[in-house]
């Protein structure tokens, strides 16, 4: 990808001079990284950047942004990140949110932000705990999952978050994992260019107090039998050895062993990450072990008009019907009266 | 038009058009306004309606009424007592009996006084005599008969033909009036424009409703109200919602800015989400959010992003507001916040009116967390206080909570149309890059608000958040920085007291009793205590428009009198204020909380009560 990038930053161009508190190990580390080396090879000015975040451990990534920041309350980064992007449709909204955070109190926020499709790119970290109150599930913890309000595991099924997303209208759904910096850039980029909500559910380890919870499918070992990693217009070939592939079989996905009862490559799925029918995509996003690897990469962007530009048009519409442009003229519109 | 027997010249009328929730009661009362406010008059009204859309039929629950006060003089309430009554059932006589004075019209669609309805309303079997209305004049008009009457050549479904009704009902009143019809005519056609059988049938029934007044003319008195000595101008109608949501949309203007409003739905504050989203002429940019919470918070990134925030709503949406209003008290930028006070706690009385949000508006947020709080007197001057409200926020980059309520917001008054170049300037307290680092938080000595640093702008880019900050903006929990942020905040709100004007006293200045009210208790206080007077006793009145901070002058005015009496739709909560800002005070208490405005009568009396009968000298 051959990037302009007039501006010349450099990836510290974006560090700000606040003291990173996260704990050594963690994955937000990596994140931050990743993000920095993103925006300095966009070709974007600095100034356009607002950071926004709600609380929790990935909220406070605004503060080691060098760019506008906002540190928002529990759960409502979805709506300022709403106000601040229809106010300047100029500037680039990223969110910064978790898995308590995005899911949880601020559930609500997320899902209508994702439906009306305003412009913003909405980073989850998804580490399935609450790190910053030290250790209670999250609505993405596995079922089961022992922790201090959960003394003999939790009982509630979690939220799949490429499941919620898409079923809310998302039109932008991607993954990437905390560690690897490489696919994170590439998506992080995927989502800047995007119009409309670009959500990527980073999986990330909390070294502290749900560590090893992904090491299934992100550890050394497991991740190239367990994780695919999607490209649109590549065939969904995953594993060491690059031999398994993924076909759609009586309505379902499977997972096949290519040169095995036949399949061959030409069986295989080819990824379509445009196709506006959220079905293959939902079910993609959705996969999990044991039966499937999880998906990586972008796994749906299908354009729609945002909801920031359709309001820009819709002013433009009424602007060219109605005269009313000061208030002096408003307050003298309608019916009023002399007075002599 | 026909000769009249009997005129009767009245100085002011109150008229209430009350019936089932769907008879179109509203419509009628604002277009017989809006007629009584063009010929001349001065005017205030008064919607009261159920909660419900449609409330069951025919029940006293599901009276839907709407009162209008004119008059030759000028108009400061809706009235206490109704001289003409249009009643469409027998519930609407029962729910107003009370508040019919002697000798009252009522006008009444017989048709609708079956045995059944009659129970229905709670009556046994004649409303008249078990309300002892029989001495009032009561007009007895077959209203559905008539309507169905007068269209039958039309081809119109049986439905359409009894929605006219309340057509009919308003067309004697005009009569009753001698009024003009041409904008109640010009308002159907404009309104069923595209629907020119209905406009027709209405126009109709109008014309019959005003004729069958003149028939039986020989029954009853007219009515003649001459216009009022108003100033010279050009006016308008204005309810208190759309005179708040112009207001703001003034201050935008004024400073520059374009306006944002990020709302959800609430009874009775929906009206300036409304008005405000149909100004995309204007540029401004509304939101109907998935909830309060994302309202405000919507608002505070628009505000963060550069534009004029503005949020309304009322008491339960105020409640789910407080975490976010905090965060604006915090990251210090300009917000309006737009409380229209409905009766509470909870979901309590949706569409009545009560003053009780003030505890909630003053100190209803965790931490310690100042919010300038001002309140608007009348329907119109919302108009003046949500400018005033958005000045504040931008001048002083704070939130700011705007108190009105169901009664100043659904009430209407004719508004003398002021000339934006009188409004006074508003300077925005932008931040420009220099070649000194920019900190976030360093204040102006004078007012000590920071700047506002307007993402896009190269070399200002900084974070601000919920977590305390330093003056750089940097997150610190030093105890040192903290009590001195606390601090610093309070002392900000607390020097908009320079602008804030002087409390006014309609009265002399000394006296035995100063009679004391804050916001929509404007009119009722002020015609009270105007009344006092003139039959000799030494009272005066102050109605507070600025709570937080208080006018100034506020104790040298109280020095002034010998008893001090507040008067608040609520238990006391400006008088406990009041107690403890100006603790060598002694306050007496008025207090009403039925959902209803007061009364200037039951002000009178209770002063009266307190004077002990004692007047001057």
């Amino acid at each position: 990808m051959a990037e302009t990038n007039i501006n010349h930053y450099a990836a510290k161009d974006f560090k700000s001079d606040q003291e990173v508190r996260w704990c050594p190990g963690c994955g937000d580390h990596g994140i931050l990284a990743s993000l920095q080396k993103t925006l300095a090879e966009l070709d974007i000015p600095k100034e356009k950047y607002v950071f926004v975040s709600g609380i929790g451990c990935s909220s406070r990534l605004p503060y080691y942004m060098n760019t506008y920041g906002f540190h928002g309350i529990h759960g409502r980064a979805a709506a300022i990140a709403t106000g601040i992007k229809i106010a300047n449709p100029d500037l680039m909204v990223w969110e910064m949110t978790g898995d308590g955070d995005a899911l949880a109190i601020g559930g609500n926020h997320y899902i209508h932000a994702i439906r009306r499709n305003i412009d913003i790119k909405i980073i989850l970290f998804n580490n399935e705990i609450y790190g910053l109150t030290k250790g209670q599930y999250s609505p993405t913890s596995k079922k089961g999952l022992t922790t201090k309000t959960s003394p003999y595991g939790t009982i509630e099924e979690p939220f799949k978050i490429g499941e919620l997303t898409i079923g809310a209208n998302g039109r932008f759904f991607a993954r990437t994992v905390d560690y690897n910096l490489q696919l994170s850039n590439e998506v992080y980029k995927e989502a800047a260019k995007f119009h409309g909500t670009a959500v990527v559910e980073v999986i990330q380890n909390c070294v502290i107090f749900n560590d090893g919870t992904h090491d299934a499918f992100t550890s050394k070992e497991n991740r190239d039998d367990n994780t695919i990693t999607l490209r649109h217009g590549e065939k969904m070939i995953f594993g060491k050895n690059r031999d398994k592939g993924i076909i759609l079989k009586d309505l379902k996905l499977r997972v096949v062993k290519i040169g095995e009862n036949g399949i061959t490559e030409k069986d295989i799925l080819t990824h379509d990450a445009h196709e506006p029918n959220p079905g293959i995509h939902y079910r993609l996003a959705g996969m999990s072990l044991p039966e499937y690897p999880v998906a990586l990469g972008v796994i749906r962007a299908i354009s729609a008009q945002t909801y920031d530009a359709a309001m820009m048009e819709q002013h433009e519409r009424v602007q060219a019907r109605s005269k009313i442009r000061t208030v002096d003229e408003l307050l003298r519109s309608g019916s009023t009266w002399e007075v002599k | 038009m026909g000769k009249r027997s009997k005129v009767i010249e009245k100085d002011a009328v109150v008229i209430r058009f009350s019936g089932d929730s769907g008879d179109g009661m509203q419509l009628t009362g604002t277009l017989f306004s809006n007629t009584s406010a063009l010929f001349g008059h001065d005017i205030s009204t008064f919607p009261d309606y159920p909660a419900e859309i449609r409330a069951p039929q025919g029940t006293v629950g599901g009276v839907s009424g709407f009162q209008v006060h004119i008059g030759h003089k000028l108009i400061n309430t809706p009235g206490d007592f109704t001289d003409i009554l249009v009643a469409m059932n027998p519930a609407a006589i029962r729910a107003n009996a009370r508040w019919l004075r002697k000798g009252s019209t009522i006008i009444y669609d017989s048709d609708n006084f079956t045995e059944k309805s009659i129970q229905r309303a709670g009556y046994k079997a004649d409303p008249f005599a078990e309300d002892k209305l029989d001495s009032m004049n009561l007009i007895a008009a077959p209203i559905s008969t008539l309507v169905k009457e007068a269209l039958k050549d039309m081809e119109i479904d049986p439905k359409t033909v009894l929605r006219t009704k309340n057509m009919f009902a308003l067309g004697m009143v005009y009569w009753l009036f001698d009024s003009k019809l041409k904008y109640t005519e010009d308002f159907i056609e404009e309104k069923f424009g595209k629907k020119p059988l209905v406009a027709e049938a209405n126009s109709k029934v109008l014309r019959a409703g005003y004729y069958y007044g003149e028939t039986i003319e020989a029954l009853t008195p007219s009515y003649r109200v001459d216009p009022a000595p108003i100033r010279k101008g050009t006016y308008r109608n204005i309810n208190g919602n759309q005179a708040t949501a112009w207001g703001v949309l003034a201050a935008a203007e004024k400073a520059g800015l374009k306006l944002f409003i990020g709302s959800y739905p609430i009874t009775p504050a929906t009206g300036v989400l409304e008005e405000l989203a149909l100004r995309k002429d204007m540029g401004v940019k509304s939101l109907q959010a998935e909830d309060e919470i994302a309202g405000i918070c919507t608002s505070i990134g628009a505000s963060f992003a550069g534009r004029m925030a503005v949020t309304s709503t009322s008491g339960p949406g105020l409640a789910l507001k407080s975490e976010a209003l905090n965060l604006a008290v915090m990251t210090e930028l300009p917000l309006v916040v737009i409380d229209v006070q409905r009766g509470g706690p909870s979901t309590g009385l949706p569409t009545k009116t009560e003053q009780s949000d003030l505890w909630q508006a003053l100190y209803g947020r965790n931490g310690e967390s100042p919010v300038p709080v001002i309140a608007a007197g009348t329907p119109s001057d919302c108009f003046w206080f949500g400018f005033e409200a958005a000045k504040i926020a931008v001048e002083h980059m704070t939130p700011v909570i705007l108190l009105t309520d169901s009664y100043l917001a659904n009430g209407s008054e004719p508004w003398r149309i002021p000339s934006t170049k009188d409004l006074p300037p508003i300077t925005v307290p932008y931040a420009v890059k220099t070649d000194k680092e920019f900190l976030a938080y360093e204040r102006d000595p004078v007012t000590l608000a920071r700047k506002w640093a307007i993402p896009g702008t190269p070399g200002l880019e900084h974070r601000v958040g919920g977590l305390e900050k330093t003056v750089k903006g940097s997150v610190s929990y030093t105890p040192e920085n903290h009590e001195y942020m606390v601090k610093i905040r309070d002392e900000k709100v607390e020097r908009i007291v320079k602008e804030v004007p002087d409390l006014k006293v309609l009265g002399k200045k000394t006296g035995d009793l100063l009679v004391i009210g804050w916001g929509s208790s404007y009119g009722h206080i002020t015609t009270a205590v105007t009344e006092l007077q003139q039959e000799g006793y030494a009272v005066s009145a102050a109605v507070f428009n600025y709570i937080r901070p208080l006018p100034k002058n506020t104790a040298k005015v109280f020095a002034g009198f010998d008893k001090l009496v507040v008067c608040e739709l609520n238990t006391g909560q400006f008088a406990n204020y009041l107690r403890m800002k100006h603790q060598k005070y002694t306050y007496n208490q008025y207090n009403k909380i039925q959902g209803l405005p007061f009364t200037v009568k039951e002000i009178k009396d209770y002063c009266v009560k307190l004077l002990k009968g004692k007047k001057n000298g």
